[in-house]
């Protein structure tokens, strides 16, 4: 019995001495941390940039209030891609970042409704009014407006439409817009508010119907990219990457507009 | 499924374990044998992670081990990098939370140890490390084997404290649970599907196994 738990504390002992050389990768691979309103058309360009540059990056996603927050506890994140410029300008005061960065997309608000929902895709939110009014809406999936964006463009858009304090009791609240997504998809509730490039991904296109909101209801979705105090030469070649012709190209083709353009 | 994942959170098992069996066999015998004032005391202090919600402990962590704390920033400047967001930072997380599933099996496991035995032994000429290493280990093994199955299976489904000190970090802090999680918000149903069928059936066999050995610990000398 003694022997056999000395060959278990010694596969444990082996196990735990491979773990080093495990760890130890060769090159360390750079992290970005994204706003989940990027989630597919990001994945892309890094494929992109993984088959131009033969370069990684690793993906990070979440709100864009949450990752700022972590990068100030120290996350050890190389590029941080926003959906709001306000928190890349919090972390410049701090002394987090390299510099201000740049605009590289532009974000649109939409209203998507799954299959099945009683709500009509209606981008001018009048059927949400009436829908609202007789109760056919029970719950409505926004991302937390305390610390995502795309959150707080959702909130403006429905105080904009009137519509705020008639729906905030039936809201549920996505840690981030992509779980907003999610929750609007899952069958509990009968529409959302999220980001169009997520309602154009083809997981979501085939379940869902999605509707832009007028960009004039709510304060722009800039995006913006910054390289943070730690980004070494591939997360700066992937921050410049951002704005290629080929990167420009997949941005708009799942949605998003471009600065320039 | 999610490898890179996988590989990571059975790291952070296989080194929960390792790391804790030593303390487990220390801390819980001396439970199981001593009667010393603060008794009380530890064992609550063992078993709190048990009822401690994880985002509680991930709040304490990282205002105790964040950048801007005192011990954070120590540790950046020993190891070049933050504790919190790093495969360390959850380690020492996983170990904390772990500490009742080490202890506790392994307290039952030597309080199963009748009192004669161990006397027996002592007056034998036997040091206390013999007669740790021929009577108690073999007879308290299946508390032993109890505190690992649990302490890995536990660290393999830890996620609020994950949440808050890890980051999401592909390779690093991204253990399988919050792997699902990023798949689920991916509508990647598939692959989150794959990844908790497989945290399920470990579950299974890792509660079957502790109700097969704490049936052996009440059996064998009782």
């Amino acid at each position: 019995m003694l022997a056999a738990i000395g060959r278990l504390l010694l596969g444990m002992a082996l196990v735990a001495a491979c773990i080093p050389a495990a760890l130890a990768a060769p090159t360390r691979v750079p992290v970005v941390a994204a706003a989940a309103s990027v989630r597919f058309a990001l994945a892309d360009v890094a494929d992109a940039f993984q088959r131009e540059t033969g370069h990684g990056v690793r993906l990070s996603l979440g709100s864009s209030g949450n990752l700022a927050r972590q990068i100030r506890e120290g996350a050890p994140y190389d590029l941080f891609l926003s959906a709001d410029p306000r928190y890349v300008e919090d972390l410049l005061r701090g002394g987090f970042t390299r510099d201000a960065g740049k605009a590289y997309l532009l974000g649109r608000l939409a209203l998507i409704v799954p299959h099945g929902s009683p709500l009509a895709a209606d981008g001018s939110l009048a059927d949400l009014r009436a829908a609202l009014a007789d109760g056919r809406v029970r719950r409505f999936a926004i991302a937390n407006p305390e610390h995502a964006p795309y959150g707080q463009r959702a909130e403006q858009a429905l105080r904009h439409a009137g519509l705020w304090d008639a729906i905030r009791e039936r809201l549920v609240l996505g840690e981030n817009v992509g779980q907003a997504a999610q929750f609007a998809l899952s069958g509990n509730a009968e529409g959302g508010l999220v980001g169009f490039a997520l309602a154009r991904a083809p997981a979501l296109a085939a379940r869902a119907s999605a509707a832009l909101v007028p960009s004039a209801w709510h304060a722009p979705l800039s995006h913006r990219a910054v390289l943070l105090n730690g980004a070494d030469a591939i997360a700066r070649a992937f921050f410049d990457y951002l704005s290629s012709p080929g990167a420009r190209a997949l941005f708009r083709r799942h949605g998003f507009d471009l600065p320039g353009d | 499924m999610d490898w890179t994942a996988l590989w990571l959170s059975l790291r952070l098992g296989a080194f929960t374990v390792v790391l804790l069996l030593p303390v487990g066999i220390f801390v819980g015998r001396r439970l199981a044998y001593s009667d010393f004032a603060a008794k009380g005391l530890v064992e609550a202090l063992v078993a709190l992670p048990l009822v401690l919600p994880p985002t509680v402990l991930g709040f304490y962590l990282l205002t105790v081990f964040g950048a801007t704390s005192p011990i954070g920033g120590m540790w950046e400047a020993l190891a070049g990098k933050p504790l919190v967001f790093s495969f360390e930072g959850l380690l020492i997380a996983s170990l904390i939370v772990n500490l009742p599933f080490a202890i506790l099996p392994m307290q039952r496991g030597f309080e199963a140890i009748p009192r004669e035995v161990r006397e027996a032994a002592a007056c034998c000429g036997m040091s206390p490390w013999r007669v740790l290493g021929r009577i108690e280990l073999p007879l308290a093994w299946p508390g032993v084997l109890t505190a690992s199955v649990l302490s890995f299976a536990h660290t393999l489904g830890e996620f609020g404290v994950v949440l808050m000190v890890g980051g999401n970090i592909p390779g690093e802090t991204e253990t399988i649970s919050i792997a699902i999680y990023d798949r689920v918000q991916a509508f990647d149903n598939a692959a989150a599907a794959g990844m908790s069928a497989l945290l399920l059936g470990i579950s299974v066999v890792t509660i079957t196994l502790t109700f097969v050995l704490s049936r052996r610990i009440g059996r064998r000398l009782g």
